[in-house]
């Protein structure tokens, strides 16, 4: 496509044009290194006091918050889907097999198309760093968290956070993140919900209507 | 090739004043807007108010922008090489039509006769909704609002919450009607979950999608989506294609960045901590999403913007329209007066812009130069120095004729233009608006005709004028009395 290349000379060259003289990529970074970052803030708090105020965040988007110790995991997640009524649940390839309790079904759902997890009764995950602050999860596509599409089709979200993987804050999130900031990562604050009709916070359009976390402490 | 101005798609029909006074009439309308707008404000001022550190990440966030915008090429060509490495496929536009004509041809490769698509203001840019339209390709909104809006054959009014205009008995009139569902009750959960039904089996079956970005990341060759209702998730997710259609200035330099911008816009937006999903992803991922990934880089407009280096600052704009939710006008008129893909006064300064100063010559004065917009913008673009300045190369432009020259608008900026010019450059927007009225306050104490300034406005209810107040101040005042204009017609 002759057009195409046209196109991208064209802009380029109009960019330049309007800046004027190119940097060199050295004083660039110079630049880029110099931005001021003063928003970062030394944490004060405990470990304790951060855990709850995940749980309250989490609270507040209306998500279900359990705690588990290392070696009570798959009794809590009995415990959960025995309140939600399920007899088991999808998850992504990596998950531990002492986080599942007996009784229940759990597949291995790294195969299935959309129609297929649109059929499954909810998910089971882990995650790769928690925000307290925010009461925001990330999920990456790693062991255990999976492809994108299973956190996302079922309409039940089942995520188990170790309290080591809390951090404070979104820049402290971002620093364990660096490491696989290409991976494809979905950051999830609460079930999805809209506040499109008279910014009223209705929970469940597409996402998980239903979303509940297990935080183990480690 | 079309100029930017001769798109067709173009809303511009009126003048701002013009449309103002429709808007004005329309008062349930009105009502929806004031109502929305307040509630978002409301909420925002809350969540900002927690963070001590927020003066300090709006400055970031500025200077992030501002560099990245300094060094544009240079990060453009970045994200190119990194975006590809990553197995993606980078296009660029020059202009709308070139747009347009690269999507469709991305779209008709597959063979697709529908797209689902997520809020993408671009697309709205660019009129791409009409031009699949014409082309057999039915475009599917999936956004809540916009889906509202496309059932309803309406506009969008504001850019993160499209229907506001409208309310719940409005909307679901709109999806008993389009959704042939006679039965569906309005409160907001049974609106959610007949969108949710609706959409599922398309997402399901719709093999190509299209996005907007919120952000481009230079270092990953990466893009960010911010949303809320997981309608984004499911188009970057499900389909084979997704192609991305991202105006140039939204590359950031770094993933990190994102520390800033993840604080910063969730709050400013919806006024939330954080949005319920936010997405970046690299390329294509096997097993992980789309097998076919594309963006198309659109300029239309904003590469001579980077030349103006008073104006340059309008493309640090991240979209969150804190600046329409502060705007005392925006709150009267709604985004629709401004008869622009983008409203208020962010769409003030950036429309005749991308028009290149030819049209939406009325928009820079779609303000009181209150200095609101400013205060809450999350990037810190001086809407107010930035609209002065622009009204200055209006009147430039008009006094090169004879009938510009004996303008009305022209004689009144002119004396306001006298006044600003002998005190030297003003950046205090609040002095600035008591500046910019004197010469057009009658001795009654009422403003009943501003040039070009909203005088359609003024002629539907006079305003008030602004003895030693700041208008922001007076416009609390009045808010808060709960008896705003009507008092004023007297
Ligand atoms: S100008 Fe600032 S406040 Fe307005 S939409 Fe853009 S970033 Fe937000």
């Amino acid at each position: 496509m002759a057009d195409a290349v046209d196109s991208r000379a064209k802009i380029l060259a109009s960019i330049r044009m309007s800046l004027g003289e190119r940097r060199q990529d050295t004083v660039i970074a110079a630049e880029y290194a110099g931005i001021m970052r003063d928003y970062r803030r030394p944490e004060e708090r405990t470990r304790e006091a951060l855990l709850e105020h995940f749980e309250d965040r989490l609270r507040e988007y209306d998500a279900g918050v359990y705690r588990a110790s290392t070696t009570s995991i798959a009794q809590v997640v009995a415990e959960i889907l025995a309140s939600r009524g399920k007899a088991g649940l999808a998850m992504p390839a990596g998950i531990p097999a002492e986080w599942l309790p007996d009784g229940f079904v759990f597949t291995d759902a790294s195969g299935l198309d959309e129609h297929q997890l649109d059929r499954v009764e909810g998910v089971l995950t882990a995650c790769t760093v928690a925000i307290a602050e925010t009461g925001s999860i990330a999920l990456q596509n790693a062991p255990g968290q999976g492809a994108r599409q299973m956190s996302l089709v079922p309409d039940y979200h089942l995520c188990v956070v170790f309290a080591s993987q809390v951090v404070a804050s979104v820049p402290d999130a971002f620093d364990r993140l660096m490491p696989t900031a290409s991976l494809p990562t979905t950051f999830i604050s609460g079930p999805s919900a809209t506040a499109d009709i008279e910014m009223t916070r209705i929970k469940g359009v597409h996402g998980p209507r239903f979303f509940d976390v297990v935080i183990v402490a480690d | 090739m079309n100029a930017p101005h001769q798109q067709p798609h173009q809303w511009h029909q009126h003048e701002f004043p013009e449309a103002a006074r429709e808007m004005l009439e329309n008062s349930q309308t009105r009502r929806n807007v004031q109502h929305a707008t307040t509630v978002i404000q409301d909420k925002r001022n809350r969540v900002v108010g927690e963070l001590p550190e927020w003066q300090d990440l709006r400055e970031a966030g500025s200077q992030v922008r501002a560099h990245a915008l300094r060094h544009l090429d240079h990060y453009l060509l970045q994200f190119e090489e990194n975006c590809t490495r990553a197995g993606g496929h980078v296009h660029w536009a020059s202009d709308a039509a070139d747009a347009r004509r690269i999507m469709l041809e991305l779209i008709q490769r597959h063979q697709a006769k529908e797209v689902i698509k997520i809020k993408t203001m671009t697309s709205e840019e660019i009129g791409l909704n009409a031009h699949l339209e014409a082309h057999g390709v039915r475009p599917i909104e999936t956004d809540l609002a916009e889906l509202i809006i496309q059932l309803g054959k309406d506009r969008p009014s504001h850019f993160v919450v499209p229907a506001l205009h409208k309310n719940r008995q409005q909307v679901r009139e709109i999806f008993q009607r389009e959704m042939h569902l006679p039965e569906l009750g309005e409160q907001p959960v049974d609106l959610a979950t007949a969108a949710r039904n609706y959409l599922r089996e398309k997402y399901l079956r719709i093999k190509v999608a299209v996005s907007g970005a919120n952000f481009l990341i230079a270092d990953t060759g990466g893009v960010c989506i911010l949303e809320s209702e997981g309608n984004g998730r499911m188009c970057l997710t499900l389909p084979d294609v997704l192609i991305s259609l991202v105006g140039i200035e939204k590359v950031i330099p770094s993933y990190r960045d994102l520390e800033i911008f993840l604080q910063t816009v969730p709050r400013s937006a919806t006024g939330e901590r954080m949005n319920p999903y936010n997405s970046t992803w690299s390329g294509v991922t096997p097993g992980d999403g789309p097998k076919e990934f594309h963006v198309v880089l659109l300029d239309n407009g904003r590469s001579p913007i980077l030349a103006d280096k008073e104006a340059q600052q309008t493309l640090k704009c991240v979209r969150c329209a804190a600046c329409l939710n502060a705007c005392p006008v925006y709150h009267q008129t709604g985004g629709h007066a401004y008869e622009s893909v983008y409203a208020g006064p962010i769409g003030a300064i950036l429309t005749p812009q991308l028009l290149a100063m030819k049209e939406g010559r009325s928009l820079p004065y779609a303000s009181s130069l209150c200095g609101a917009c400013y205060e809450v913008c999350p990037v810190k673009i001086n809407i107010p120095e930035v609209l002065i300045h622009l009204r200055g190369k209006v009147v430039q432009e008009d006094q090169k004729t004879l009938s510009g020259k004996l303008g009305l608008w022209n004689i009144g900026m002119q004396a306001a233009a006298f006044t600003l010019a002998d005190s030297g450059r003003l950046s205090m927007a609040a002095h600035l608006a008591q500046v910019a009225q004197k010469p057009l306050v009658s001795k009654n104490g009422f403003i009943s005709w501003m040039p070009g300034m909203l005088s359609g406005w003024t002629q539907t209810r006079d305003l008030k004028a602004i003895p030693e107040q700041s208008f922001r101040d007076w416009w609390a005042q009045e808010h808060s009395t709960q008896k705003p204009k009507e008092k004023a017609n007297g």
